[in-house]
């Protein structure tokens, strides 16, 4: 039976129609939820951590796998294009790490606020952009998220703030947003991502002391990918327990590579901030696949069993599809059709990425300032001068 | 009451004098006003803080000690821990605090104690500041100001006496102003706050005691004066001198006493550093063909050497009867003995008394094209 199927599958998306498959699967009774042991939390300075249960319904576990797909196949298409010198400048791959962003939107509202280092094309998709303004903004397109002027670092969205160049940079930032949560008083709170690297800037701590001062509702969130760009954890801190680094704010170690455990641990650090106790650390133990960026080939500092190890015990998309096949919340082939239906989402938006024209050269000048009367901006020389509008 | 010369006070006592002196004189020749630099920038802040809930103010000592330089007296004990915020001394930690306030929304003054500690902060405000609503292709503006005294003080030697107006004036995206009389400093200061970019206010801690006659205008609680327009101080038809900061006041020395001999100086404040109203210097300078710039900060790559510059590229050059010329700073870390400072930046006459005919930074008769 099981066979069979698998062949019908194959037939039918060769042929890449809809009707037939939904018919054969529609007569399928899954689950409606299920119930799923997630590890335990380390936890520093609190009493409990985040349950180690949790209940994923269908409806939800479809959902991650869907825009963990669709993260997964975006980031390999823009390290094709980027081979194919269609995309060009940094490119910070965030295949591996996509339980990260999904589950950590999980965890919040849209209304709660985001924002991240430059490894951020997952973000800049979960916050709400489409793989067409990301992929487009990747090649430098009119039609782009930022109109091609900031590239692959400086996306941003409705309540996410990048995107960011400067490492740990965005640490001040974030605790200034979660600053203006608490100011209007609407229980917003505000997550602030930085890298296992970043984690040794001497601004984050400036900023935990703030945000701990303050009570800001912000929540600091290692992505600890063990290397910082070729350098490891062990060479470059001299405690490697990142959620401990906040000394006095409370701290939780989250395993990144399970999108439930990654939003339980986000509910739980979110009603924390919420209740006006102040910040808390989450560290997520993640991998990325890729290299430290499109430069980096990514083995000279780390093995490849290393790597192949991961990918194969790890994935955060295979856990999460052992998970649902497992337990009757979706078929492989159901999986699979969605497989198809992000290959095609990703293809088109590569295609509009690759055919989209480059922003024009009048508007070189534009966005220098915000609600500002259109006046002149000086060219390469002085007899070149370029119109600004706002 | 005498003409009044209000010094210190809290935030709107001046404003009361103000109405009272109005209302009693208003048959005979209204007093004026004089109000010092600092209260200028206090009744500046309180309105806008008035004005609109959003703006706040944070920086070291801003609060309970009234500030460092006391520009913010008085405003903590009016609204509160709230919009007036005591930082730890985390320049690079608070000043990114703020641009992401800015950035979800909110309006806040971050006051560096002196624009020295600026550069350990100095990545937020550029990189993190004034190049994101160009980065974001206009999804993201950051409405803050960056305020605080800049340049010289008096004997605080060289790690407390940087100029930062080339720095800051270098950067697109930035708007960089510099007052000089109280009437800039509040009109400016309210722009500043009002104004959807990240703009730099440069004080400078000399002039804060300083009174000036306040006009009618400036007593208004809508008193903006707009960023990138130059004030011509004094009409003159021999030489321009173009300055910005407490060096406008030597240059109004200088023309006072040049005017004696002969010389007629036009005075230009420019009171915008960036975006730098080209347009008025190059009118003097095509009036008078002779220009001098005045600054307190080092020569090199400094503002006098983008306004010669600029001054080169346009019209104006071909009414220049003789070289422009610059008054800096001396090109050394400001050193601490009195004799040295003082020969260290650009001297107002009266400070020199020893030499009336040639006061150090005063412009040369010859390069005045003077007979």
């Amino acid at each position: 039976m099981r066979k069979m199927l698998a062949v019908v599958s194959r037939v039918l998306t060769a042929v890449s129609q809809k009707p037939t498959g939904r018919v054969l699967l529609a007569t399928r009774n899954f689950a409606n939820d299920a119930s799923f042991d997630i590890k335990k939390c380390d936890i520093h300075r609190l009493e409990e951590g985040p349950p180690t249960t949790t209940i994923l319904t269908r409806e939800e576990g479809l959902k991650y796998y869907k825009i963990m797909q669709t993260v997964r196949r975006m980031e390999l298409k823009a390290d094709q294009l980027y081979k194919q010198k269609i995309i060009r400048g940094f490119c910070h791959l965030y295949d591996g790490q996509e339980a990260c962003c999904v589950g950590l939107e999980a965890g919040i509202n849209p209304s709660d606020h985001v924002i991240t280092a430059y490894r951020a094309h997952g973000f800049t998709y979960t916050r709400g952009l489409t793989v067409r303004e990301i992929l487009a903004e990747l090649t430098g397109r009119r039609g782009g998220c930022a109109k091609g002027k900031g590239g692959s670092m400086h996306m941003y969205a409705k309540n996410f703030y990048g995107g960011n160049g400067i490492v740990g940079a965005q640490v001040p930032l974030g605790a200034g947003i979660a600053l203006a949560c608490k100011y209007n008083g609407k229980d917003e709170i505000c997550l602030t991502l930085y890298g296992d690297g970043a984690a040794n800037q001497g601004q984050i701590f400036e900023t935990y002391n703030m945000a701990a001062l303050w009570k800001l509702p912000c929540i600091f969130i290692c992505e600890n990918n063990r290397y910082g760009m070729g350098t490891s954890v062990e060479r470059a801190a001299a405690s490697t327990d990142y959620y401990k680094r906040g000394d006095y704010i409370p701290g939780i170690r989250v395993d990144g590579m399970d999108v439930l455990c990654v939003r339980e641990a986000t509910k739980f650090a979110a009603a924390y901030c919420r209740s006006g106790k102040g910040p808390m650390v989450m560290e997520l133990q993640t991998y990325r696949y890729h290299g430290h960026s499109m430069s980096d080939p990514g083995v000279s500092y780390r093995t490849r069993e290393e790597i192949q190890e991961v990918r194969s015990k790890s994935d955060p998309i295979m856990l999460l599809k052992d998970r649902m096949v497992n337990n009757n919340l979706a078929s492989i082939e159901e999986l699979k059709e969605i497989d198809v239906e992000v290959r095609k989402e990703i293809e088109d938006a590569a295609q509009f990425a690759t055919a989209d024209p480059e922003p024009p050269l009048e508007e070189l000048g534009y966005h220098i300032y915000s609600r500002e009367p259109p006046f002149e901006v000086r060219g390469a020389n002085q007899w070149i001068k370029y119109k600004s509008i706002s | 009451m005498a003409a009044g010369i209000v010094r210190g006070g809290l935030a709107g006592c001046g404003q009361q004098v103000a109405r009272l002196l109005r209302r009693r004189f208003h048959r005979s020749a209204p007093a004026a006003l004089q109000v010092t630099v600092r209260d200028a920038l206090n009744q500046g802040m309180d309105e806008e803080l008035e004005r609109d809930e959003r703006v706040f103010l944070l920086g070291e000592e801003v609060a309970q000690y009234d500030g460092a330089y006391k520009v913010s007296r008085g405003l903590w004990k009016k609204y509160g821990d709230k919009r007036i915020i005591d930082t730890p001394i985390s320049e690079m930690g608070f000043a990114g605090i703020a641009v992401g306030a800015a950035m979800a929304g909110l309006r806040p003054i971050c006051e560096f104690m002196t624009f020295n500690f600026s550069m350990q902060a100095i990545d937020q405000v550029i990189n993190s500041a004034a190049k994101t609503y160009y980065m974001s292709g206009g999804l993201q503006p950051v409405p803050i100001v960056f305020r605080g005294p800049n340049g010289a003080s008096a004997g605080v030697a060289a790690q407390h006496s940087q100029c930062f107006a080339a720095w800051y004036g270098h950067c697109p995206g930035l708007k960089v102003v510099s007052p000089w009389s109280s009437e800039d400093a509040k009109g400016l200061i309210k722009s500043a706050i009002r104004d959807d970019n990240p703009v730099v206010v440069l004080e400078n801690e000399l002039m804060y005691g300083v009174p000036f006659e306040f006009p009618d205008e400036a007593q208004s609680k809508d008193f903006l004066i707009p960023i990138g327009k130059a004030k011509i101080e004094r009409q003159g038809t021999h030489v321009t001198l173009v300055s910005h900061s407490r060096p406008v006041g030597h240059c109004m020395e200088a023309a006072a006493i040049l005017s004696k001999e002969g010389v007629e100086c036009e005075v230009i404040n420019m009171r915008t550093i960036r975006p730098m109203d080209t347009q008025t210097i190059e009118a003097s300078v095509m009036k008078t063909n002779h220009l001098i710039t005045v600054e307190g900060g080092w020569p090199q790559f400094g503002v006098g050497a983008e306004i010669c510059s600029s001054i080169m590229e346009g019209p104006a050059f071909n009414f220049l009867d003789a070289p422009a010329a610059r008054v800096t700073g001396a090109d050394v870390p400001m050193p601490y003995a009195k004799l040295l400072e003082e020969n260290c930046v650009p001297q107002g006459a009266e400070e020199r008394p020893s030499s009336p005919r040639r006061p150090r930074g005063e412009p040369r008769r010859e390069a005045a094209g003077a007979p």
